[in-house]
């Protein structure tokens, strides 16, 4: 139990300690701007004239969406955990060995 | 990790999509076996895709002032080996493709290779080779997360710095180019993902010890 304290606190602070720390922002980037994005940026410096062929077939209308999106994606599989270890703790705790139909 | 829609030449995307394919194919057809065999997996297996999902939405912040995401392929791979988690890291890149507009259906051959098939066998290899040297479980756990993550990042930057080399440096110069918006980023974001596997496998351990042991997802005497 205490190890997993401490795992989850060195998750914490991996995550934390970059938002303290000063970056150069770079020309035409936002701080912390994603690498995804950063990259596409980098192709068309190494290619000026490289013209992407396809486009995503639906793009969220708006960040505020996105970001709906993307916290659907992590309750879904926040979920899915949750459940085995909630459906397990469960059954260990009470004793009985009924299997999941 | 993810390479915009179009944003590579099309006969590099037909080629990754060709390459991945039968990886897909044959991982679709273990985890079906699985399923069948062991029922009892069935609850692990959606606690696997389901790491995948919640580790692949959340964007970090990184040391180099950008942000990043893990993959979550690790924590699967561990329990399943590695063909269960093409199939999964495939999902999660569809999704992520068809609804978020990250990635793309043109570029998820290319994707898919450095995340869910790169993903898993690095993971796996540094898994049972940690074992072999009797390295302790968690550390081996923690090494193959964090070095999967790793690689699928090194392998994005492979594939644009081959589909884009620099007109001066080449491929080289294009591969450090990508690789410093890339690798140099995930480091302390492989650490993250590395440490919550961790604390994952520790809590499924605990309470699934039997499930586990049923399912032969842990290697023998690592049940407990």
């Amino acid at each position: 139990m205490k190890k997993n304290l401490l795992l989850l606190l060195a998750v914490v602070s991996l995550t934390l300690v970059p938002l303290w720390m000063t970056h150069p922002v770079k020309e035409g980037t936002d701080a912390f701007s994603g690498a995804d994005a950063q990259a596409e940026t980098l192709i068309t410096k190494i290619r000026p004239d490289y013209a992407p062929w396809a486009k995503p077939l639906w793009e969220p209308p708006s960040g505020e969406i996105e970001s709906l999106l993307f916290g659907v994606q992590a309750a879904v599989g926040a979920g899915l955990i949750g459940y085995c270890l909630g459906f397990y703790r469960g059954r260990r705790l009470s004793g009985t060995k009924q299997r999941p139909s | 990790m993810h390479i915009m829609e179009g944003y590579l030449p099309v006969k590099h995307a037909i080629a990754w999509g060709v390459v991945s394919a039968p990886f897909l194919a044959f991982g679709v057809h273990r985890l079906k076996r699985k399923m069948t065999a062991d029922p009892q997996a069935k609850i692990l297996l959606g606690a696997s895709g389901g790491f995948c999902f919640v580790l692949s939405a959340l964007k970090l912040p990184s040391v180099t002032g950008s942000c990043s995401h893990p993959t979550g392929i690790g924590l699967g791979t561990t329990m399943f080996g590695p063909w269960v988690m093409t199939v999964m890291g495939t999902i999660v890149l569809l999704f992520q493709a068809l609804l978020l507009a990250h990635g793309g259906i043109t570029t998820l051959g290319a994707n898919a290779f450095s995340m869910a098939i790169v993903g898993a066998f690095v993971a796996h290899g540094v898994f049972r080779s940690s074992l072999t040297l009797r390295l302790p479980f968690s550390v081996a756990v923690f090494l193959a997360a964090a070095l999967s993550d790793m690689a699928t990042y090194i392998t994005t930057s492979v594939q644009l710095a081959l589909s884009f080399p620099d007109p001066v440096s080449g491929f080289a110069g294009a591969l450090a180019k990508f690789m410093a918006v890339f690798a140099v980023t995930q480091i302390p974001l492989a650490l993250t993902e590395g440490f919550l596997t961790v604390l994952v496998i520790n809590l499924l351990r605990t309470n699934a010890t039997d499930a586990m042991r049923e399912a032969q997802v842990l290697p023998k005497g690592m049940g407990a």
